[in-house]
């Protein structure tokens, strides 16, 4: 039988809030067990929640940015549960009116097709401390400096239909948050995780299978393999005439498996009502405004505004303005008055290959927008020839860096290290001295190219004949020998007229 | 040094404004007396003479300095429901015998830098959940005028110690009647603000929804002191009102005439026991006297407060007192199995009957399938409530009736039948759905019982400047107020 995957996703989307969503404390990761938890967060007798309106911004900016309707009144609830890493009893959350309804992504997949992925709702809600067993013996530790960070849960319709698309979605929205800068995205830390409902059905069949809930996939990879794994087991079991029964499960990335945690028998009763020490969390409009105004522009209007301005193709400009900072990146370089399409190409060609090949991200470059801009203004003004760029490339790319940050031209960068850097000489200054330094000029004169050229066709009669006798690759050797020549500096356009001339 | 342990608010002052007292001596004078009268009455829980005395020294050094404060020097007693940083607060519980508070409430602190000197912890029904104070683990309180009677709840120990003259004031916290039905108990003044207007940071939570402070006092003038120190916006507490400082006392000299009070139907009906009808009738007849006019008014919906009231409370509490685990602080069963059982055997051990019996209605009314039924509808019912009164505010200022159907009864009279002591709340209850103001002061004795009358007063929004003007006035014709017990 053929069986259709059936996949919907909730991401803990931590929000990018320096105190809590309920309290003054810090969110900074990794401090001291318990030295960020006030006698809010530790639910001390009589304490009580405020708003963090930031939360409530970063929720907004995400639901303006996939066209989401926004509740301008949402109502916080508690879900109520014992858990020691739960200090209240209860987790302050959204229930029947979340801040962020409806909207959706578009995802592209491998083969280049799109799909539009819905989501029912995003809304916020504290996170839980930790529970931490390892250190203790027969007792257990709770660190709550976590309790209280704020989260946006994001709920999907059940719309994936495989593992791949789950994964080209989770990918997305990762993007999209830290484009929006309300998520630094950090999935080690848990910055960014992943609930998986999986299930599966008859090809062709209306009715949904029943689901398993995969909890808490923070990395991209674990979630392929649990979801591969969760679709194998689930049909085989159906195959050998069992049910499934719905559940909540575990991924051990050890072993590759899942393991059911608790099943909808032991599921909770979370008794949900409107939390009486909060009320409706309401966006005026003068908020509304403030936030729709500070909205960065999105990668889809980015790659369609790339196309139209700088007669990118779809594939270029898609690659260009799918994360931010690669197209501030490429923004800033092309602020710098150099050609759109080869600061493309650079980018995309040389430049990408070397930070491939460093595993570095472009935040990391030590190539600045500047700089390749400059290059390129260089390579377009005749000034360098592309063998010589590359080199002068090859060259900034070990040389010292000059500075750890370039210029953003767009406002909240996400990489932004501050700019403390020593006093240096202007980036136009460094590249035009680099090239005069290293010879790397181009040359163009036509009497010092024909000269060379005499040069070598005197010494190339076996080349020449081959060329008369119709063999076309004799004269790219000619042209390679006047370009060894002439210390690879000479125009190779130049030359490759000048031969042709020549030998005509 | 000889004091009138029954001067008032305002009278206190004016002795340590004038330097007469100081704030120490006050502070050893009622500390003398609580150890003398309270082991009969059982109205404090803690005391710390140690704590007492440094904050008093610390009041009159103030005065010394040249500070001045509104309250300086005037002593207090906090219901142990207030978190006071270093004092143990148990909130009546065996769960927080030994929880000695790492911060103080927004009131407490509001009260401090007011000058008020705090003489110790009040007892209560545990966790406020109660109307007679019989389910306090720290015992009963005694009514002192009478020790074979219940001082009323849940704040029976903030009554009874300034009806005993322990202290000249007291605070009380009122979810469905706590302050204003002991202060009638008592023969005392007391008043629940309108939600939103204390901040309810510190204060450990029964319903957050219902849940304000108040003073306790003998007069209305105090009252207006005492809230005009409590009062004021919290940035701790979402539920606080963003507003300016209040004096309370601004209109407390206004003569009544022209004073339009309604009279609900609903309020006076068979239920009322016929000494505090007739009690109430003459209490308004000064009314009257006084310039006011009465004109009868109807609640249709507020006969379904109790039933309303006991969806809410239960529920927000069962989730409120659901941090009380073991885990952190509070009560620790000694032997568990793994974390479920010791969940269970610290709050088994932990809460008292009472208390467990709101924590299951609580949990049942918002149980899957049942929470449109109950606090859905109870939330609607709120609404209903509301519109009734303000219904009743287009043709009156101040809605006036008894604050409890019967006056003080005696213990275990009614703790074995918990609806028939909710029904004590039965006029009480609907300014806490409301979220309205309301207060009780001392009109009368019920001729069969020779139990004291409270007067009802609950008035619109954010209305307290003109009832504690209402209430003043009556005071100034009337000497109801003025008795003390023997003791």
């Amino acid at each position: 039988m053929n069986w259709e995957v059936v996949i919907g996703l909730e991401t803990h989307v931590q929000l990018t809030t320096a105190s809590k969503i309920f309290s003054g404390s810090s969110t900074a990761f990794g401090a001291a067990p318990n030295t960020q938890a006030s006698v809010v967060d530790l639910a001390m007798p009589g304490a009580l929640p405020v708003m963090n309106k930031g939360a409530a911004e970063r929720a907004v900016k995400f639901g303006l940015a996939i066209g989401a309707n926004i509740n301008r009144r949402s109502i916080f609830a508690r879900k109520n549960y014992f858990y020691p890493d739960l200090p209240k009893g209860y987790q302050i959350s959204q229930f029947e009116t979340p801040i962020v309804q409806g909207g959706g992504l578009t995802i592209t997949l491998d083969d280049g097709s799109t799909k539009f992925i819905e989501l029912t709702r995003a809304h916020l809600e504290e996170d839980a401390g930790k529970s931490v067993h390892e250190q203790f013996d027969h007792e257990s530790g709770v660190d709550l400096n976590r309790a209280g960070t704020p989260l946006l849960e994001i709920v999907t319709e059940p719309v994936m239909r495989s593992g791949k698309e789950a994964i080209a979605y989770a990918k997305a929205l990762h993007n999209l948050v830290r484009y929006l800068d309300i998520c630094d995205g950090n999935m080690q830390e848990g910055s960014f995780r992943c609930d998986v409902n999986v299930s599966v059905r008859p090809m062709g069949q209306k009715e949904f299978g029943t689901r398993r809930e995969i909890k808490n996939l923070n990395s991209f990879k674990f979630m392929q393999q649990a979801i591969d794994y969760e679709v194998r087991w689930q049909i085989e079991q159906i195959e050998d005439g069992k049910k499934i029964v719905q559940a909540t499960v575990l991924f051990n990335p050890d072993t590759g498996e899942t393991r059911a945690m608790r099943t909808k028998e032991d599921a909770m009763d979370y008794r949900y009502f409107p939390d009486p020490d909060l009320p409706p969390l309401v966006i005026d409009d003068a908020m509304f405004d403030r936030i729709k105004a500070s909205m960065p522009e999105l990668p889809e209007s980015k790659c369609a505004r790339y196309m139209n301005e700088f007669k990118l193709s779809e594939y270029d400009a898609r690659l260009l303005s799918q994360d931010r900072a690669t197209s501030e990146f490429f923004e800033t370089a092309v602020n710098a008055k150099a050609d759109p399409k080869l600061v493309a190409n650079w980018m995309l060609g040389e430049l990408s290959a070397s930070l491939n090949r460093e595993e570095k991200t472009i935040e990391q470059s030590p190539i600045r927008p500047s700089q390749l801009a400059k290059l390129v203004i260089r390579v377009a003004d005749g000034t360098l020839n592309n063998k010589k760029a590359k080199e002068l490339l090859d060259h900034l790319w070990t040389a010292p860096p000059i500075a750890a940050t370039f210029n953003m031209t767009l406002p909240a960068p996400t990489f932004g290290l501050a700019a403390t850097v020593a006093p240096r000489q202007t980036e136009e200054t460094d590249i035009d001295d680099v090239i005069e330094a290293k010879g790397l000029k181009q040359i163009s004169d036509v009497g010092a190219i024909e000269k060379i050229v005499d040069e070598v066709l005197a010494k190339s009669s076996a080349q020449i004949a081959d060329y008369k006798s119709g063999k076309e690759k004799a004269l790219m050797s000619i042209v390679g020998m006047v370009m060894k020549a002439s210390a690879g500096k000479a125009n190779p356009a130049q030359v490759n007229e000048l031969v042709k001339k020549k030998l005509s | 040094m000889s004091w009138n342990t029954f001067a008032t608010v305002a009278e206190t002052k004016k002795a340590l404004d004038a330097k007469q007292v100081s704030a120490v001596e006050l502070a050893k004078h009622y500390l003398s007396r609580v150890s003398s009268i309270n082991p009969a009455l059982n109205a404090f829980i803690t005391i710390d003479p140690e704590k007492t005395l440094s904050e008093a020294l610390a009041q009159d050094n103030r005065r010394a300095k040249g500070e001045a404060a509104p309250l300086l020097g005037v002593p207090i007693a906090h219901k142990d429901i207030y978190l006071i940083d270093g004092w143990r607060t148990t909130c009546g519980s065996k769960m927080l015998e030994n929880f000695v508070a790492p911060y103080s409430s927004t009131v407490v602190k509001n009260m401090a830098d007011a000058g008020m000197v705090t003489l110790g912890k009040l007892n209560m029904d545990e966790f406020a959940m109660g109307s007679s104070n019989e389910t306090s683990y720290f015992g009963t309180v005694k009514n002192p005028w009478d020790l074979s009677r219940v001082p009323g709840g849940s704040s029976g120990g903030s009554a009874a110690s300034v009806a005993a003259g322990l202290t000249p004031a007291s605070t009380g916290t009122d979810t469905g009647g706590s302050i204003r039905q002991p202060a009638m108990f008592c023969n005392l003044t007391g008043l629940k603000p309108t939600y939103g207007v204390c901040s309810r940071y510190g204060i450990i939570a029964f319903a957050s929804s219902l849940d304000q402070a108040g003073p306790f006092a003998q007069t209305a003038e105090d009252c207006a002191l005492l809230l005009s120190a409590m009062a004021g916006f919290d940035p701790h507490d979402a539920t606080s009102l963003d507003r300016p400082k209040e004096d309370y006392s601004r209109d407390l000299s206004k003569p009544l005439k022209g004073l339009r009070i309604g009279l609900p139907k609903e309020f006076f009906g068979d239920g009322v026991a016929p000494g505090i009808a007739k009690a109430v009738d003459e209490a308004l007849d000064v009314y009257r006297k006084l310039g006011a006019t009465t004109v009868e008014v109807s609640l249709p919906n507020v006969k379904y407060s109790v039933p309303a009231y006991y969806v809410v409370a239960p529920a927000e509490a069962s989730s409120n007192l659901s941090r009380f685990d073991g885990a952190r602080f509070g009560h620790r069963a000694k032997d568990y199995t793994d974390i479920v059982d010791m969940y269970k055997r610290s709050r088994a051990e932990g809460f008292g009957a009472e208390v467990k019996r709101r924590i299951l209605i609580g949990t049942y009314v918002l149980s899957h399938g049942y929470y449109d039924a109950y606090y859905l509808q109870a939330g609607k019912l709120r609404r209903l409530i509301a519109e009734d009164f303000k219904k009743a505010y287009e043709v009156c200022d101040v809605v006036m009736g008894p604050t409890a159907p019967e006056g003080a009864f005696q213990f275990g009279a009614k703790s074995d039948d918990p609806v028939k002591m909710y029904l004590n709340d039965i006029f009480t209850i609907c300014a806490n759905l409301t979220g309205q103001p309301a207060m009780s002061h001392p009109c009368g004795v019920d001729k069969d019982t020779g139990q004291f009358v409270g007067m009802h007063i609950i008035g619109n929004y954010l209305d307290e400047a003109r009832m504690l003007n209402v209430a003043h006035q009556y005071q100034l014709a009337t000497e109801w107020h003025k008795k003390h017990p023997a003791l």
